[in-house]
């Protein structure tokens, strides 16, 4: 990068600024350097884009395409016809719109509370010394390793206690006090001058009134930090282990079963693949220009 | 804190001032109820219960007897299975632990060397499938072991096999799938720490580094950014241990709980295996009380390995 940017002095004067911005950054770095670098990433991109790139082309495919061997990369003559099998499908009385409608309705939920209970705690944590504040600072930290995957099969137990199973609280209430959130949501409200608070507070303001007008309107990063993270948690959550009833499953569930009739259904199972990763990277792509600048205040200090 | 100068000293006189402060804070703890009302219920008490409920015989139907010692005696001393299974977890978690942290590291390093379209681009590419996991059983069906399945379809078609492979079935295939398929999905949250991570840095300091003589990538690598990068490192470190404890999560949806002769079981299926399937709660719970530990301590490890650029 910074070649080609002396080069390009030699011959004209340009933007001197943007130059200096750039020689700043790539003072060590050669073009032979970037080349290689580019390859490297863009073979090992191809491992990651490459079983949603398949699932996207199958799902377009045609029942004649499916079966030739061997599988080609593209399709010759693309059709909608898995996406309308996925809706017949559907196991029994339910319609396969309701498994979408319960998904979106759970992740929704699910998202509002999520940035709700985690922008009141996060203000709290990270602004307001009180008795017991910085005991919950290191649980909180602490408890980043106990993601729901680790400690579900106690969560079962916690919620059959309850009597959660089969109800679709149980989609719902447990993916809300995520302490990733609360944690990313704590670390950027602390970067706020305390002096914006202070005034508030003379001005007669209350907690509440302080983090909804003063402190979450800046905290947006965040916030869409959040709504990611949320989403996508609750979209993939694979609710099978808890929720028997059809009327309450979720799509994350459904694909399972689907794919579970194996090679016959693929046509079926690719479209439903698809249908389920489109909106978590459609909400990233909006979104991720934020996610840089919150995840930047991620670190962990001691 | 603030308070800390004014605490009197005598002991009766600190818990009055701590009542007093509690009461003038009542609006932070109404703030911060609702979190902390779902997050003790869902994820602290289901960790804290597991050690006591470990020493019961809970069944789920009837009321737990205390058995003592003796889940963890089976457990460690009986249990052929549970051997394996920490055989297998060790095997993937130095995969998908230290192998996947570290490259997750040189990628984001490497994206951060780019044009910035790129920069975007690539950082896309390689969330996407973190972003997608409910979409992992789509492998089952480029995995598929007959010769419609993908990769046995290639590799038949360039005639590198002559039949197709079992590879979810095989037990000299089945953990090194898993791993793969472990690995396509771990580029996550961590990642996106430390991409940012990087971006986070002063561009002045590889100025002067450039001018105290620092010659390459590497030196600017290893002299400047790693040692600015500390709580970024450890984050990502953080939930990375999580992810290489759960293994098994993504080996269960592909091969089906036990896989073929336990050949991926791994701590958290076994877990699972007895939690789940047989109602066996009281061992299932001594096998998640092992597991959190564990955990706790590889954390309590990393923290002070990382802890010199932290500060």
């Amino acid at each position: 990068m910074a070649s080609v940017a002396r080069t390009t002095r030699r011959k004209h004067t340009v933007d001197i600024e943007k130059l200096k911005v750039k020689k700043k950054r790539k003072i060590n770095a050669s073009l032979g350097g970037n080349i290689g670098i580019f390859i490297f990433l863009s073979l090992f991109g191809i491992f990651m884009v490459f079983p949603l790139y398949y699932a996207f082309i199958q799902s377009f495919k045609p029942v004649e395409e499916l079966f030739v061997f061997p599988p080609k990369l593209y399709v010759l003559s693309p059709t909608f016809r898995n996406f309308s099998d996925m809706f017949k499908v559907a196991s029994g009385m339910i319609p396969l719109s309701r498994y979408i409608f319960n998904s979106f309705f759970v992740t929704i939920v699910v998202t509002v509370f999520n940035v709700f209970v985690c922008c009141c705690a996060g203000f709290v944590l990270a602004k307001i010394k009180f008795p017991g504040s910085k005991v919950i600072n290191q649980i909180i930290v602490i408890s980043l390793l106990f993601t729901s995957s680790v400690t579900w099969i106690m969560q079962f137990l916690v919620m059959s206690t309850l009597s959660l199973i089969d109800n679709p609280l149980a989609l719902i209430l447990p993916n809300i006090a995520t302490s990733l959130g609360l944690f990313l949501m704590r670390q950027s409200m602390s970067t706020i001058h305390d002096s914006m608070i202070e005034a508030a507070k003379v001005d007669g303001a209350g907690l509440f009134r302080i983090c909804w007008t003063i402190v979450v309107p800046n905290s947006k990063p965040a916030i869409m930090t959040l709504i990611i993270f949320a989403f996508q948690n609750s979209w993939n959550f694979n609710g099978g282990s808890i929720i028997y009833s059809e009327q309450w499953k979720t799509l994350p569930t459904i694909m399972q079963q689907i794919s579970a009739a194996g090679i016959a259904r693929q046509g079926v199972t690719f479209a439903t693949a698809v249908v389920l990763m489109i909106p978590p990277l459609i909400v990233f792509l909006i979104a991720q220009s934020n996610v840089m600048e919150t995840m930047a205040n991620s670190g962990i200090k001691d | 804190m603030s308070t800390n100068d004014k605490v009197p000293a005598n002991k009766q006189g600190y818990w009055k001032y701590t009542f007093h402060m509690m009461r003038m804070n009542a609006g932070a703890y109404g703030m911060l109820a609702p979190f902390m009302i779902l997050f003790i219920v869902f994820l602290v008490i289901p960790v804290l219960l597991s050690l006591p409920i470990g020493f019961t015989n809970f069944d789920m139907a009837h009321f737990p007897k205390f058995v003592g010692m003796s889940n963890f005696y089976t457990l460690f001393l009986n249990d052929d299975v549970f051997m394996i299974a920490i055989k297998n977890t060790l095997i993937m978690a130095v995969f998908t632990g230290p192998l996947s942290y570290v490259l997750s590291f040189i990628l984001a390093w490497l994206i951060n060397e780019m044009h910035p379209f790129l920069k975007t681009f690539f950082t896309f590419v390689f969330y996407a499938p973190s972003m997608t996991t409910s979409v992992y059983i789509i492998w089952q069906l480029l995995l598929s072991g007959d010769s419609y399945g993908y990769f046995n379809a290639v590799l038949l078609d360039l005639g590198i096999l002559n039949t197709p492979v079992q590879w979810l079935t095989d037990t000299k295939y089945i953990l090194i799938m898993v791993i793969i398929v472990q690995l396509w999905i771990s580029m996550g949250a961590g990642f996106l720490a430390l991409r940012a991570g990087f971006q986070n840095i002063d561009p002045s300091m590889y100025e002067a580094g450039a001018i105290e003589g620092i010659k390459n990538r590497w030196q600017e690598l290893f002299l400047i950014t790693v040692p600015s990068m500390g709580p970024q490192l450890l984050f990502a470190a953080v939930l990375q241990i999580s992810g290489m404890f759960t293994v098994g999560i993504v080996g269960q949806s592909l091969l089906g709980i036990p896989s073929t002769d336990y050949s991926a079981h791994t701590v958290m299926n076994h877990a699972t295996f007895f939690g789940w399937i047989k109602y066996e709660m009281g061992y299932a719970s001594a096998i998640c009380f092992v597991l959190f530990a564990a955990m706790l301590i590889v954390n309590h490890f990393i923290t002070k390995l990382l802890s010199k650029y932290t500060d």
